[in-house]
Parts: structure tokens; sequence; C-alpha cells
């Protein structure tokens, strides 16, 4: 059985942090149990067999038209602390349009959805653990959370990795976005982590006369070293 | 290379049409043997539902294994189709009482919670199942263990995030 690292506390946001209005009534207060990994952290679901069609890694082409907006690539790698990449893993993103709407009956921002866009995209990793979405850029958006509170440009990840314990949903920011300094579900994360939050932009892989490119590298936790000293 | 761990983010409330399918919440085919109905609420710390979780399940015996999510609606409800499977048994050789591992994701919760369902007609298992015995709480334990309904054709269990009744949670 391959054991999984425990969840870092130094890398991952408390779950009480009340400058995110959300948390107080949500987060335990009861530290969590302690539970080493059995077989069944230790395995999760796999999704390689089931790929999801091409067109859903490209957001800009699931509609009759293009969708309004500042079209870019987020490609990647998804790895593990180690520098394993994570092959066959499904990748799956949602964000809001340019206008920093979403396609959701929840969302009552007063911008206009855009019939061209839904902001949903699914693929697998390949080989060397890489992964690439065609998209617009997100929009900023109010929320309630403080007064005049508006979320910074993001995109929303979800990822597995080899096992349950691997399980990692994050948030996708843009470099040089001056709501980033305001946000509390940035700031919940403690630095120096959460500048990993962020993309980079990345002119290797802007395509020209047509997208700029961002890489965002997604990291899972690693392999605990095996009795004997092998990973 | 060393790489550093990407931190967690909160999955937010718009995560449906991403994350949602027809035919979720199923473990276990409807007519299939041994289906039984799993259901109950997300509640915050003041009592009140949480209509926006994602709940996703995950249990295996080491050979078979199933995967299913489940979101709530507006009152906070979530229902599974669901079956009983043997626990794997730890590397030491300690068998595991049937249960399903579920992780709890919400707007508000930064980081997904972890949590398991065990079975109520499982008395001896689960009072050998290392995880129970490992919390000395008798009413910590009892916490884990689904509510047989009035009917006796499902099981309940709600998932309390904060509070007196607070569902324990896992560090994994």
């Amino acid at each position: 059985m391959i054991v999984f690292r425990t969840d870092d506390r130094e890398v991952h946001p408390p779950h009480r942090f009340p400058d995110y209005r959300s948390t107080r009534l949500r987060a335990p207060l009861s530290p969590p149990i302690p539970w080493p990994h059995s077989p069944t952290e230790s395995t999760g679901p796999n999704f390689a067999d089931r790929p999801p069609a091409r067109r859903e890694a490209d957001l800009t082409a699931q509609h009759a038209g293009a969708p309004l907006g500042e079209r870019i690539t987020v490609a990647g790698q998804l790895r593990d602390e180690d520098g394993r990449p994570l092959a066959g893993q499904l990748v799956e993103i949602w964000q809001a349009n340019a206008a920093g709407r979403y396609a959701h009956p929840v969302d009552q921002h007063a911008a206009p959805l855009d019939p061209n866009f839904s902001g949903v995209g699914r693929c697998l990793t390949d080989a060397d653990g890489s992964y690439r979405f065609v998209t617009i850029k997100p929009g900023a958006y109010p929320w309630q959370n403080h007064a005049n509170a508006w979320r910074p440009a993001h995109i929303h990840f979800s990822v597995f990795g080899p096992a349950f314990a691997t399980r990692l949903v994050t948030q996708m920011y843009f470099p040089g976005d001056p709501l980033l300094e305001l946000d509390p579900i940035f700031h919940a994360v403690p630095e120096p982590a959460r500048e990993r939050l962020i993309a980079a932009f990345d002119l290797a892989s802007t395509t020209p006369d047509w997208a700029l490119g961002y890489r965002f590298d997604v990291v899972l936790r690693g392999r605990e070293a095996a009795p004997g000293g092998r990973a | 290379m060393k790489s550093r761990v990407t931190p967690a983010q909160t999955i937010g409330p718009f995560f449906h049409g991403a994350l949602c399918r027809a035919g979720d919440g199923r473990l276990a085919e409807p007519a299939s043997p041994g289906a039984l109905e799993l259901r109950g609420r997300v509640l915050d710390g003041a009592g009140a539902p949480v209509g926006d979780a994602l709940l996703e399940l995950w249990q295996t015996d080491g050979r078979d294994s199933a995967f299913c999510r489940a979101a709530t609606n507006d009152a906070g409800e979530y229902q599974v189709v669901a079956r009983k499977l043997a626990g794997a048994p730890l590397a030491d050789g300690r068998r595991q009482a049937p249960h399903i591992n579920v992780s709890v994701f919400a707007r508000g919760l930064l980081h997904r919670l972890v949590t398991r369902v065990y079975f109520p007609e499982e008395g001896a298992a689960n009072a050998r199942d290392p995880l129970l015995a490992s919390i000395a709480d008798a009413r910590l334990r009892a916490r884990l263990i689904a509510r047989p309904s009035a009917n006796g054709a499902e099981l309940r269990f709600d998932f309390v995030l904060q509070g007196e009744h607070e569902t324990p949670f896992l560090d994994v």
C-alpha cells in the first residue's frame, strides 16, 4: 500500500477564518481526529477510462458563437511534491464569464450572461501530467462578505490525484490583480503558500495573434517514505 | 525535484454546472442487491441547512470500489443509493468495519472536511474498528454511525459542521 503524507497545515487555509464571513458558522470547532491512512484513504476513484470529450477542454467552443472577452489558454502540470507527473487525472474547472457572472441560478450579479459561455471545462492530464484549457479571462465580481467586497478574477480547479487523501479543490488567480490584496479567501492561505495560487503569464505558451497564455501547475501531496527509506 | 503543495480554496457556491450530473448520488444501482438509501442533511453551527454543499463518497474493500457525488438541496438535504462494502484491512492486518469515506465541500469551507459513515447493524465489527476504537468519547463515536430510519428501509446521517452536535472530522 502506498501511504501519502498527511495534510500540511502550513500550506492549507484554516477552516475558521473570520474575515471570510461564511466560515464563522461552518468551520468545525473541534480539532480533527488524527487518523493514519488506511486503504480507504490511500486509494481513490480512477477516471482515466472515462475521458471527457476533447471539446470540453475548450470553453470558447461549446456554443454556436465565440464568447465575449479576452481569449486565454491555461496550461500546466499536475504532479506530486516529489515531482512525479500525475497522468490520466481528471481536471475540472469552472469560472465566471468576462463580465463577472456565473451561468448559475444563484448568481444574481447585475452583469450580463453570455449565451456563448457556460464556464465549465474538463480534461484528463497527459502522460506527463500536463493539461490545457482554452477559455476567456473571467471578470471580477462583487460579493456580500463585507462592504464593497469584490472577488479577484479566478478559475476554480478540482483535481483528485492518486488517492482519496490527495483530493484538492482550489482556485487559480491572475498575476497583478489589485483585488488579491483585499480578498479574504486568498488571504486565508498562509504566507508564502498563497503565492502558489497565482498563475504566471507565459509568453512561451502565448499563441501569436490569438490568445495570451497562463501557466498554473498544481502540486498534490507526495508519498510517505516507506520503511527502509524508499519513497 | 521537490515541489510545494498547492493550497486549497473553497469550492464556492457555483460548482453545480461543473461537478454535478444527472444520476449523481449512486454508490450502487438502485435495483442491485444490497442497495440501500442513505439520506440526511448538512447543517451549520446555527442548525441552519447548508444548501450549497457537495458530498463526495468513496468506499473500497480492497478490490471493489465505488465513488459518487451528491449535492445538497435548499433544505440542506442529500440522498445517496449506497451499499455495504467490507472495509479493507490495514497494513497490520486489523480489520476495518464497513464504512463510507466522505469529503464535504461548501461555500465557507476553505478546505474539505473528511469523515466516515459506519453502518448501525455492524455492532461487533464497529466495536473492533481501528478508527472507532481510537475515539475515547462514546458520544463522538456514535456520531460516525448512521441511524436506521423508523421503517428500516433507509439510513440517516447528518453532517453537522459546527457546534454541540458537531460531526467528528478526520485529519487525513
